[in-house]
């Protein structure tokens, strides 16, 4: 019964050749070194899930933001621990990313025929401080308040347009319920829907290239 | 031991699958729990709820009255209004009969008619009888009544109020 389900999808699907490709591919001898970007992938997942788990109660409003996480922090079963997992997630995944980033340059990685994975990168790089930096106003503290009121600051000082970016991102000349708001649609949808076109890409230039060996003495 | 030894591929295949399986459960099932949570939570308590004064009551003329239950859900406080009707039915002040003027239908509030003698629902029209049967309309079954109530001494009735 199962295998002529299994049998029928595989004939259409083809499972056996996506497993191939993607799990069962060739690998130069490796280290652990190597594993630092499915970490972040993994983390990304872990993001996601844990993120649209908190907007079951996270409340993008001046009056309500403060209320709702210390809600999920105290009044709702397990909540501690899916923004305990979304909090820290978020800062191992910024942390993972640069050493991701560190240990491609350093073997050189990012060379012919890699370039446009290393690219792509430096985009995927920037989106995820985007989603440290959107996230940090969402619990509506003082230190996320001030936080964004001084990294919109330095936005501002970008000459000639720089007034205009600060507005941009603020919503206006001051932090307000539309800078939350922002943030917030920024945060659960632009921000991660780009994130995840992407990864994808990514993922398919790794697959395509095969990861790079490690550098010869000779290199 | 030589015959049945574990290929590497397969050793990491099972280990993958069991600490995988582990790591899903321990997110999994507090994530359910997590999600479910508010639906735990017992609703409002129950308590004496004064409604108004005897005196103020007729003999045989349905006396509407509505309170206010407060209720903390989450971070905020949700106040739901709540009403009756309470009918003296002779001079003994203990023979009162008091209704929950929430329809049996759809919750609509009912409203006493003189002129027809009846308990109108605005919604369906549905109508009730002064001791809250039902007349016409869609309602299964009678108005639901507040059996416990009890008169302070300053001759304030009290009902006794529970969420349903």
């Amino acid at each position: 019964m199962w295998n002529t389900i299994y049998g029928w999808l595989d004939e259409r699907i083809g499972f056996n050749d996506l497993y191939k490709s993607i799990l069962d591919r060739a690998e130069p001898k490796g280290n652990w070194w190597n594993t630092l970007g499915s970490a972040t992938l993994f983390l990304f997942v872990v993001q996601a899930v844990t993120g649209i788990f908190l907007t079951a109660y996270y409340t993008p409003s001046p009056d309500h933001a403060y209320d709702s996480i210390t809600y999920i922090m105290n009044g709702v079963a397990f909540g501690w621990l899916i923004r305990g997992i979304h909090h820290w997630g978020a800062t191992v995944m910024v942390v993972l990313v640069f050493v991701h980033m560190l240990r491609v340059f350093v073997t050189a990685s990012f060379k012919y025929p890699r370039e446009l994975t290393w690219l792509i990168g430096v985009g995927l790089l920037l989106l995820t401080l985007g989603m440290g930096f959107t996230g940090y106003l969402l619990p509506w503290n003082q230190r996320s308040y001030w936080a964004t009121i001084v990294g919109t600051q330095i936005a501002g000082t970008v000459p000639f347009i720089g007034s205009f970016v600060l507005r941009a991102l603020r919503g206006g000349p001051d932090l307000s319920a539309l800078t939350l708001q922002r943030f917030f649609s920024a945060h659960i949808w632009m921000l991660p829907v780009a994130l995840g076109g992407l990864i994808g890409i990514h993922l398919y230039l790794v697959i395509r290239h095969g990861e790079s060996h490690w550098p010869r003495r000779d290199d | 031991m030589a015959d049945k030894e574990v290929s590497r591929r397969d050793f990491i295949k099972v280990t993958t699958t069991i600490v995988g399986g582990l790591i899903g459960a321990a997110l999994g099932l507090p994530a359910i729990a997590y999600l479910l949570d508010p639906a735990f939570k017992a609703g409002a308590k129950e308590g004496w709820v004064p409604v108004g004064k005897i005196a103020d009551m007729q003999i045989g003329v349905p006396h509407p009255f509505s309170f206010t239950r407060v209720q903390v859900n989450g971070w905020e406080r949700t106040s739901n209004t709540r009403g009756g009707l309470a009918l003296l039915r002779s001079a003994d002040s203990n023979d009162i009969l008091v209704l929950n003027s929430r329809c049996t239908h759809l919750s609509c509030t009912v409203n006493w008619k003189e002129e027809t003698q009846a308990y109108v629902c605005p919604c369906h029209d549905a109508r009730f009888t002064k001791e809250g049967a039902v007349v016409s309309g869609p309602p299964p079954r009678p108005l639901d009544r507040y059996a416990e109530f009890h008169i302070t001494d300053a001759g304030v009735l009290e009902i006794f109020y529970q969420e349903s």
